[in-house]
This record gives structure tokens, sequence and C-alpha cells, in this order.
């Protein structure tokens, strides 16, 4: 049962194909809409795994220490992600922290804890618990996760002050450019696979 | 070539959160438990209700300040334009360009590509269908990037808090900007691809 399933279907168009044996690297795509439908390198679990949790700690890092770091006439000020947001969520502008928290902050944080738990357990060819809601929820936020333009939003903040004012990176910075680059390449996995690697019991009784 | 067959006219529906297929009358997934349709319900009207929407809250995201900045006893607030013009006058018409392109080109980009989508989908038309395809998937791609104001705002409000020599605070513009972007991407969530190509459907059936 750890075979991909037979057929795959384009979910931009609605086509359905079976399923070929690719070589690594290979891409198929869609003969009518042109759209990836599956790669041949298949996923492999203890990498992506140690990629989720180097992505875990440079998390931390990325949100525990000053992104920017500035200074004026012997004043000085330093800022972090978190702070940022609740510097924007000032009055009026409540809405959008909330949904810079969420896109910046709070989907990249269940992404990193969901699919850790979800891979932990693949390791050993199981189902996690609550395998079914990580994987609905992993899909559902993903669009939503919106680390890389924090990071060019720090560039753009550095460059405006930078006129004004003595302005550094901090190791904050330093850490989302690796979180960033972490984050893109665990993307580049289908995780669904782990659907087909990983059969449940129909009965529910044991998923 | 022949082209391949479609979900739809074979019976069934495929689960786009697992890839699992089922018979088109199946209402979950026996997998992942997810609710199947076949096609996005009433795609056309929620993508529509979406994009008038941040059409509409994208004339005060513009016309709104999304900053004030004081410094040395001079405050004054900015629009995006602004900051753009701002750049460019500093110097640094790359950062001009990029806010540019996040803050004005994207977002514009976005109203008229979805636009197309639906006009053509409504219409049932089976022009530059491939075309269209990838339109979408671009307009998906691009979608975020223009949350970049909402995160240079953030970062400069946290920063500059010097009392009397400098501060600055987000303005009501930039909430109008992060709904912009947040409904843009409901709008692009809420169409349906595959509605481009169920115009094919009328061409091989007798009118009637
Ligand atoms: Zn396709």
């Amino acid at each position: 049962m750890t075979h991909p399933a037979a057929f795959v279907f384009c979910e931009h168009c609605d086509s359905i194909y079976r399923r070929h044996e690719l070589q690594r690297d290979e891409v198929a795509r869609c003969g009518r809409c042109c759209a990836v439908l599956y790669r041949g390198s298949r996923v492999d679990i203890d990498y992506l795994l140690a990629l989720t949790l180097t992505a875990a700690i440079v998390f931390v890092i990325a949100n525990a220490s000053p992104v920017i770091r500035i200074a004026v006439s012997g004043l000085h000020n330093q800022a972090n992600l978190l702070q940022s947001i609740v510097a924007l969520s000032h009055g009026s502008a409540l809405a959008v922290g909330v949904v810079a928290a969420v896109t910046l902050f709070v989907v990249p944080l269940l992404q990193i804890i969901l699919l850790g738990w979800v891979l932990l357990f693949a390791r050993a060819h199981r189902r996690a618990p609550g395998f079914v809601f990580a994987m609905r929820v992993l899909h559902r936020i993903r669009p939503w996760s919106m680390t890389e333009v924090f990071l060019l939003g720090v560039l753009v903040a550095i460059v405006k002050l930078s006129g004004l004012l003595h302005v550094i990176a901090g190791p904050g910075a330093w850490a989302t450019v690796v979180l960033t680059v972490l984050i893109a390449v665990i993307a580049r996995h289908d995780i669904r696979s782990l659907w087909d690697r990983l059969p449940g019991d129909p009965t529910g009784l044991h998923s | 070539m022949n082209l391949a067959p479609r979900a739809r006219d074979l019976g069934l529906t495929c689960c786009h959160t697992c890839g699992q297929a089922s018979s088109s009358t199946t209402a979950h997934c026996p997998r992942c438990r997810s609710r199947l349709h076949a096609r996005k319900p009433d795609s056309l009207a929620r993508t529509w209700a979406f994009l008038l929407a941040a059409l509409i809250l994208y004339i005060p995201a513009n016309t709104l300040p999304v900053m004030y900045t004081s410094m040395l006893g001079r405050g004054e607030s900015s629009t995006i334009l602004h900051g753009v013009v701002e750049f460019w006058k500093a110097g640094s018409w790359d950062i001009a360009l990029l806010i540019f392109i996040a803050s004005v080109a994207v977002p514009s980009t976005k109203f008229l590509a979805l636009g197309t989508l639906l006009v053509t989908a409504q219409r049932r038309s089976t022009w530059a269908q491939p075309q269209r395809a990838r339109l979408y998937r671009f307009v998906e791609l691009i979608g975020y990037w223009s949350m970049l104001d909402v995160v240079v705002v953030a970062l400069v409000s946290a920063l500059v808090q010097f009392q009397l020599l400098g501060t600055a605070e987000p303005r009501l513009g930039i909430v109008f900007f992060g709904l912009v972007v947040v409904l843009t991407m409901f709008a692009a969530m809420s169409f349906d691809p595959r509605l481009i190509w169920d115009s094919d459907d009328d061409k091989n059936l007798p009118r009637n």
C-alpha cells in the first residue's frame, strides 16, 4: 500500500491522468493547462524532517533577536518581528496588526509544528495522532505564509531609515534570510504523497 | 494528441486536500473528510464580491496616509505613493520601483487579471484558454507581495520611537491596504480555474 495512487488529477483543470514513474528532477505537466502535476523526486522523510527541525530552531532565533538596530545622536533602538506587529496594532490599525500576526508569525509557526509532528511519525511509517487534521490544516494555511515578504520589508525599512539614522541589520534579519530559504525548500516538496504512503485504518480506530 | 479526459465527465470528483478520487455523488472525501465539490460553490459570484470589495477599499488605501512621522518636531503624514516619490527623489530608484510594483502594479494586475478571468468564464469563452490558465496561476503567485508596505510600516513604527527627536505611527490607510491584500487573496482563492475549461463542454454538445 505504499505505492502512489494510479491516477493523478490536475487541480487546475480537472484533467485525469495515469501516473508514470518519473526520473529524479523530472516534472509531469498537464497536457491541457500546463500546470505541474507531480514531480519525480520522491519526498525523503528524513531529509524533510531535518529541514523542518532546522527551520524550528531558526524560527526561534529569528523571532527572539532584533531584526533591525538603529542609532541617532546617542539614542538607539531595536525591534524584532513581534515588537513590529505590536507597534502596527496601534489603535485603529489593530485589524492590519492581526493580519500581520497571522501571516508572518502564526502561520509559519503552525506549518513548522504540524509538519514536524506528521514527519516524526512518518519516519516510523505511521500516521501521527491527528494526521488527518494536521494535513488538512497544512493544506489550508499554505497560501497565508508570508515570511519572504517580511524579509523584503526588512530590506526596504533598512534603506528607508538609513538616510536619516545609523541602521544595522540585527541577527534576526540573518535568521529570517535562512528561514525564508528553508521554508522555500520545504515548500518544494508535495507532502500530499504522505496520504498514499501512510495508509490509514479504514475503520478510523487507529489513525 | 487527444486531451486527457476530465474527472467530472467520468463522474469523479477529486479532493484538493489529499488528491483522492471519489464518485461525484460523495459529499465528503472518504480519506480526509474534506467537503467535496465538482466545482467551487458560487465561484463567480464570490470572486466578484471579493474583487469589488477590494477595488473599493483600494481607493482609501491609496488616498489616506499610511504612516505619520515626526522628525525634530516636524510632523507629516504620507501615503503610499508619497513614499514611492520620496525614495525616487532620494536616489533609491530601485526601492521606489520595488514599492511601486508591490503596492500599485501587483494589485492593479490582480484586479485586471481576475476581472478578465471572471468575464471570460461567465461568457463561457474558449478564447486563449492556456494563457488564461497561466494568468490565474500568475495571480496566485504574485498575490501576497502587496503585504510589503504593511511590513515596512510595522518595522518603522516599532523602531522610530525617540520622543522629541522622532516618532512614527501607523495611520488608517495601512488598514485598508492590508484588507485589500486579504480580499484579493480571497478573490483569487474563490475563483475556480476549472471553469476556464468548462466552456469546452458547450462545443461538443449540440445546441438546443
Ligand atoms: Zn491541467
